[in-house]
Order: C-alpha cells, then structure tokens, then sequence
C-alpha cells in the first residue's frame, strides 16, 4: 500500500467521498457514466461470494466494481 | 434468454437497421435509456411486439422496430440498446448512439428510472444536447412510490426545457400521455427549449470560436454546439460517422479546420489536454444532473432498499451464494422433470393414435406404400417424437427461467461467478450470456454483445455452446431418465434432477477451462476492467410470463424444431428404404461411421444421428429412434421403457448412454448457432474455432470416458 485512501479500504456498510480517480482508457470514461465524480459519496453494501468483485451503492444504484479498479478510486481521508 | 425469431434469426445479428414505414408520413421514434429501465416493455406495450424484456442490463443488444398509432399519427418506434451515456464505449453504446445522432429520428424518448432519477439524467443530458425533438419518460413510477420517491415532473419539465411525462410501462394506460405528448412534439404544438449544459469557462470559450464556423458549413440540422463538442474532443470513429452524415469531411473545410486550431489553442494554453477535457465535459454533465436531481426528487426513506440488501445478504453471501445458485438450477430442473412426464405421456399417446389413425386413412384411399411409408413413418413419426419429448419440458423450462430473470437474479450470477472467471481471464458478464445459452445457444452468442472487452466477448461467444440449449437438456433427461435412474417417482425425480445439474456443472466446468486455455493460446491477454449493476429486485409479473414464454419462446423454438424435423423425418425414411447394393443408405452411412463412432463410446448411428442434427439439436433423438426402427423388429413405441428396450437391443450399455449425453453437451453448436457466431464475429477462422472447439473436447471426453470405463466393466 502507498498510503492511498481507496474504495477497497471501506468495508461493507462503510460510506467514502471520492477525491479522484487514477485509472484511464475506457474504465476511467465508464467510472465517471456511472457518476463517480470528485466529491461523489459512495457506499460499500458487500462482496461477492469469493471476495471480489465488491458492491457499492454510487448515486443510487448498485454497481459491483472489481478490486484492482477500486485501487484507482481514490477517496477523501 | 432474448429468444424470439428477431433474437435469434439473422435479423438479430444486423446492427444497420432498415426503417420500415408504413405510410410515408409516419414519424420515427428513437426510444432511449438507460439498460433496466424498463425501455423494452414500454416498447411492447406501445407496438403489441414481444420484444424480450427481463431486470438485468443489456437485454437488448440490437435496435429493433415496431408500429404503433394514435389518432392523429402513426410513428415507427425503434427499441435502442440501454446506454448509461452516448460517448460510446462499447458496441452497443455506439449503436444508440448512432442512431439518435445520425438515424434521423423525428423525436427521441429517454426512459428514466424513477427509483433512480440523477443518474439517468446523465444520458437525458446528453440527449437533449443533441436533439431538441426530446421527451423524457420517467418510468417505473410504481417503484419509486414503493420507495418512498416522489418525483417533481412540471419541476423537471421546467429545468430541461423539454415535455416530461411519468409512466409504469407495464401498465398500458399510463402510456396515453406519452403518446399524447409525442403527437404535440412531432406536428409542433410543444416547442422545446432544452437546457443548456454550461461547461468551464475555457471549454465555453473554445465552443463558442469553434461554433460559428460549423454552421457556416453546414447549417444547424445537426446541434452546432455538440458537433464543435466532438471536433474538440476529437473521437475518431464519432468524427467519420458525422462525415458519413454530411457525407463530406467536415475537417477538409477550411473555415471549420482554422477555428478548430484555434478553440484548440485555447484549450491547451489553460492545460487542458485530452484527458482533462474530456473529464470536465463528463464532469459537468454529472453536476447538472445532480443540481437537477436535488430540486425535483423528494425522497423518504434510502433509496436501495432494506429488503433488496437483506435478499442480497443471502444470495451473494460468502457461504449461500454458490449453494443457492446450484440449489436454484436443480430445482429448476426438478420441477421440469416431474412436471414434464406426465403430459409427455399424454402427448405421445395422442400422437400415436393419431399416427394409427393417419395409417388406416392412408390405406383406405388406396395410397402406396412409399407414400405411406414417407410421410407417416418418416414425416409424421419424427414430428411425434420432437413435439411430445420437447414440448413439456420446455414449456416448464422456459417460464421458470423467465421468472429468475424478471425478479432479477441473473446479474447476482454474473456478480457470484465474476471472481472464477476472471481467474480464467475472462469476464463474469460471460455468466449472463450463458443463462441465455441456456435457451438458445445463438441467442447466448448474441448476448455477449454486453461484454465491452472484445477479446472476452470473442471468449464468451466461442464457449457458449458449452452451456446445453434448451433444444438439448430434454434429451439427456430422457436418456438419464432410462437408463440412470429407473422409473420416474418422486425421489427419482430428484435423482435425475441433480444427474442433470451434474451435467451442467460439467458443462460450466468446462467453459471454464476452455475460458482459460483460449485466454493463454489464441486469445491472449489480460482481463479487463469491468463494471455490473445490480438492478433492484422486482415482483415478477407471473401470469405475463407464463404466457409470453409460452406463446413466444415455447411454440417459436418448437416451430424450429419442427421445421426442420419435418424434412429429417423424410430424409431418414428415405435413407432407410433406398438401398443401394444390399444395404440402404443409412446402413451404409451408419457403417461408415460406425468404427469412428465404437471409439468414443456410440455406434455409428448415433453419430450420424448427430450430424444430421445440425441443423436443430432437437431431432438428434428422434432420428436415432427411428433409425434403429427401420432397421430392428419394435413397431410400436410409445413409452419409455419400450425405447429403452429399443436402444438396449441397439447395443445401448450405461457407458454408450453416458457417451450421448457427454456428446450431446459437447459437440458442435447448430446451424443457427455457427452462422449467428460468424455474423457476430466477422470471421470464418472465429467460425471454425467456435465448431472445432467443442467437437475436438467432445471427443477427446467422449474417448478418454470411454477407455476409462470399460476397465470396470
């Protein structure tokens, strides 16, 4: 770990706020479709049977998010 | 399972879309939104169409068309891809996206989810950017008000500038005021005004120099402001379809190209690269929808409800989550086993009097024998036999499948089996495309169109026919019926249930190693990034799906089977009773084969049974019956237990029986299949991995089982 902050540093049942994102290419354009801006407050409702991928509740809908793309989700400490 | 004659026939496969009108004044309809929000049955209930509906993204992959009229005018209503935005990622984004832009359409109707507003209005946004003839629909009101959402629709109005109505497209009434809506739009009685995105100030600075000269090229039919959008964010494949459009290179127009390199200038000069622009485009576009959201939604309440996270805790938990999966298929199965025997029975009693009956009218008009022989004994038996084998099965089949789908567990299977399919490098989408599999292996191929990584769609597409299509799994429950598990009472119902779901594991365990090997071989690669939205659960419409799965998948795959059943039957008869030396054909053929065939466990039949089931997986039984009838002494045959003694004395052993099924799982995909792969595709050599791919692993299974088995015997 670098010391960044990011989605898969909250358990189920945690909220974060986004402060960036570092992935790019497609990934990074679908990030931001389904609204996961600076300042975007996103919950951690669980994870899939084997552990990943993760389910997060993002601007009122569920989307599951692998655990290397959570990495590049950076959130506000 | 998206399986209706437009899924699977070659229609499904063309993405260019041909409008058909039916007066010239008709207008078209683009109807736009997000996947899930309930677009496909606003579009059935609209056009009286089946198009296929069911609560996961994605379901449809390809524009489809239908008609509908009010009194004033007849619009052609055309069903798009669910997008989450029109900045096109994928093959599916791009063609929505293509269509609203450059299809022409009269109006555009963006489908929202109430339950869901602020994120829908993303693509809203974007849509009126484009096209001022927009109606928004915020739909699944019903849902909203179980959630305790009440939603501002004037206010809304209001903000966009554009006609908003609210609907529950299941129910047909509230659609009116949609219509009505689209009426005024259409002949100009609503004018609209669409909201203006505002953009960083740089951005606005660029848009403004670089605007003037587009229209002083082309005019104003096609958004200015959204046209010197996409110049400066330069996407290549965007770009060449405008030039299609205009059918000139906009670039190649000097004015244009100078004050693109200067609105450039002013982007670069305050940092603003590629990426960044794009960014703060998105950026804005999200803001908007969120300063939107907060003055029109009022919610009471948390939105993702208690109820859906307690269903989720079970399904998708650590220790439930596979068991339930697996628990769900074996019932599945054993509903339709015990529930599909006894109108089998009934079925074929019926048919076979009615073969008895077909025979005395025959011999009473005095007709020969050939003619008798032909048509009864060829045509009509083998007809018999596909509708009293596969009609039951899948009239259970189909429905319960159709009811997992409608409440929405299938994208809880994606997100169940994504971790295992990556470790194969692949995607957990390929779960979905493979529950479509499950009805149709060509539609299952159709549906990988959801996967964005083409390497993990070519992957998905190759393996799909790993999964037994609904033309296939009667079958092997006939033959792991007779000779597994005995006759067919309660608890040996659930024998043959869990045989069955044994079968699939393989099948499942297959495509997974397939997956993985083609992931370190041909397809080389690294999995990709992916996102999954796990649609709310929703109350199934039970009688609706009854009836639509019975009426439109049951009797359409039926229909195939029979289509094509009807002229085998000939074929075999015909085979059997030419002979050419003193063997008929079909002793020939079967010799032919018959050494090849002893090596994976069947006899040389069986195999060419399954070859002459190319063209539909469901006469592969039915051609074997009446091959060894022909040859062999049973006349009668109208129960279990008389074909099990029929194959018996063809040979049959358990390992000859357990070689049919394992061949039946893995062999090459029906026609319907390998033609819809190659339309997918684009390619032969894609085509011929996706037949040599199962074949080769059939048989090394088949070989490998067979050597193995007959040590302990």
């Amino acid at each position: 770990m670098n010391g960044n902050f990011s989605l898969n540093d909250i358990k189920p049942g945690q909220k974060g706020t986004v402060k960036s994102l570092l992935s790019d290419g497609s990934i990074r354009r679908r990030l931001l479709d389904i609204g996961l801006i600076e300042g975007t407050q996103v919950e951690c409702l669980g994870r899939s049977p084997s552990g990943d991928p993760t389910a997060f509740l993002i601007r009122g809908a569920v989307i599951a998010i692998r655990c290397e793309d959570c990495r590049n989700i950076l959130l506000q400490a | 399972m998206g399986l209706t004659s437009a899924s699977v026939g070659i229609k499904a496969v063309d993405s260019g879309l041909k409008i058909k009108k039916q007066n010239n004044n008709d207008f078209i309809v683009a109807i736009a939104g997000n996947p899930n929000v309930g677009k496909s049955t606003l579009f059935n209930n609209l056009t009286g169409m089946n198009q296929h509906t069911g609560n996961w993204p994605g379901k449809t992959v390809a524009n489809a068309q239908g008609y509908c009229k009010t009194s004033n005018y007849g619009y052609v209503l055309v069903d798009i891809p669910g997008t989450y935005s029109l900045m096109a990622h994928s093959a599916e984004e791009e063609v929505a996206r293509n269509f609203i832009c450059f299809g022409r359409p009269d109006a555009t109707v963006v489908v929202c989810d109430a339950t869901c507003l602020e994120r829908n209005l993303n693509l809203v946004l974007q849509t009126i950017e484009i096209s001022n003839k927009t109606i928004v629909c915020v739909n699944l009101l019903d849902e909203a008000k179980r959630k305790k959402i009440s939603i501002d629709l004037k206010a809304l109005s209001d903000i966009l500038g554009v006609p908003v109505v609210g609907t529950i497209a299941r129910k047909k009434k509230t659609l009116d005021n949609l219509m009505h809506q689209l009426d005024c739009l259409v002949d100009g009685r609503t004018l609209t005004k669409p909201h203006v995105i505002e953009y960083e100030e740089t951005i606005e600075n660029a848009i403004s120099v670089l605007e003037p000269a587009i229209v002083n090229a082309v005019g104003d039919t096609v958004s200015p402001r959204w046209l010197a959008l996409k110049l400066l964010d330069y996407d290549q494949s965007l770009i060449k379809e405008i030039n299609n459009y205009f059918e000139f290179d906009l670039l190649s127009e000097k004015g244009v190209s100078e004050a693109l390199k200067q609105a450039q200038n002013i982007l670069s000069q305050n940092g603003f690269d590629k990426e960044r622009f794009k960014d703060s485009i998105v950026a804005s576009i999200v803001r908007t929808a969120e300063q939107t959201a907060k003055q029109v939604v009022m919610q009471k309440g948390d939105g993702y409800n208690s109820v859906d996270r307690r269903i989720d805790r079970i399904l998708t938990s650590k220790w439930m989550g596979y068991p339930v999966m697996l628990l769900m298929l074996a019932v599945i199965f054993w509903i339709t086993i015990t529930g599909a025997n006894y109108p089998s029975q009934i079925l074929s009693d019926i048919l076979f009097k009615g073969q008895q009956l077909l025979s005395d009218l025959f011999i009473k008009a005095g007709a020969p024998d050939w003619l008798h022989g032909a048509l009864v004994l060829g045509v009509y038996r083998v007809l018999a036999w596909v509708v009293s084998v596969m009609l039951p099965p899948m009239a259970i089949f189909f429905p319960l499948f159709t009811l997992l789908e409608d409440v929405g567990y299938l994208p809880r299977v994606a997100y169940n089996l994504d971790r295992p399919f990556k470790k194969c490098k692949a995607c957990g989408k390929q779960a979905l495309s493979m529950c479509m599999g499950f009805g149709c292996n060509a539609a299952g191929v159709v549906g990988c169109r959801i996967i964005d990584s083409p390497r993990e769609r070519l992957i998905a597409i190759l393996t799909n026919n790993f999964v037994p299509c609904n033309g296939r799994f009667p079958a092997m429950i006939t033959i792991i019926t007779m000779f597994f598990i005995g006759s067919v009472g309660m608890f040996d119902s659930v024998l043959s249930a869990l045989a069955l779901t044994l079968v699939i594991m393989l099948g499942i365990a297959v495509t997974f190693i397939m997956s993985r090997f083609l992931s370190e071989t041909l397809l080389k690669g690294v999995p990709s990034s992916f996102t999954l939205e796990l649609p709310p659960y929703r109350r199934p419409q039970v009688i609706k799906v009854i009836i639509r799965s019975v009426f439109d998948r049951t009797l359409f795959v039926l229909g195939r089977a029979v289509a094509v059943a009807a002229p085998a039957g000939l074929i075999i008869w015909l085979m059997a009773n030419i002979t050419v030396g003193d063997l008929s054909i079909l002793n020939h053929c079967a010799y032919f084969l018959d050494p090849f065939a002893r090596l994976l466990g069947m006899d040389g039949v069986i195999l060419m049974a399954f070859i002459l089931g190319f063209p539909a997986n469901e006469i592969v039984v039915p051609i074997i019956i009446m091959a060894y009838m022909a040859q062999g002494s049973i006349v009668e045959l109208d129960n279990i237990v008389q074909m099990k003694q029929l194959f018996v004395e063809n040979g049959w052993t358990w390992i000859t029986a357990a070689n049919v099924i394992l061949f039946s799982l893995l062999h090459w995909p029906c026609s319907t299949t390998v033609l819809t792969v190659h339309k997918e595709t684009g390619s032969l050599k894609w085509t011929a991995v996706s037949i040599l791919l199962p074949t080769l692993t059939g048989m090394v299974v088949c070989f490998l089982f067979t050597q193995i088995a007959r040590l302990f015997v």
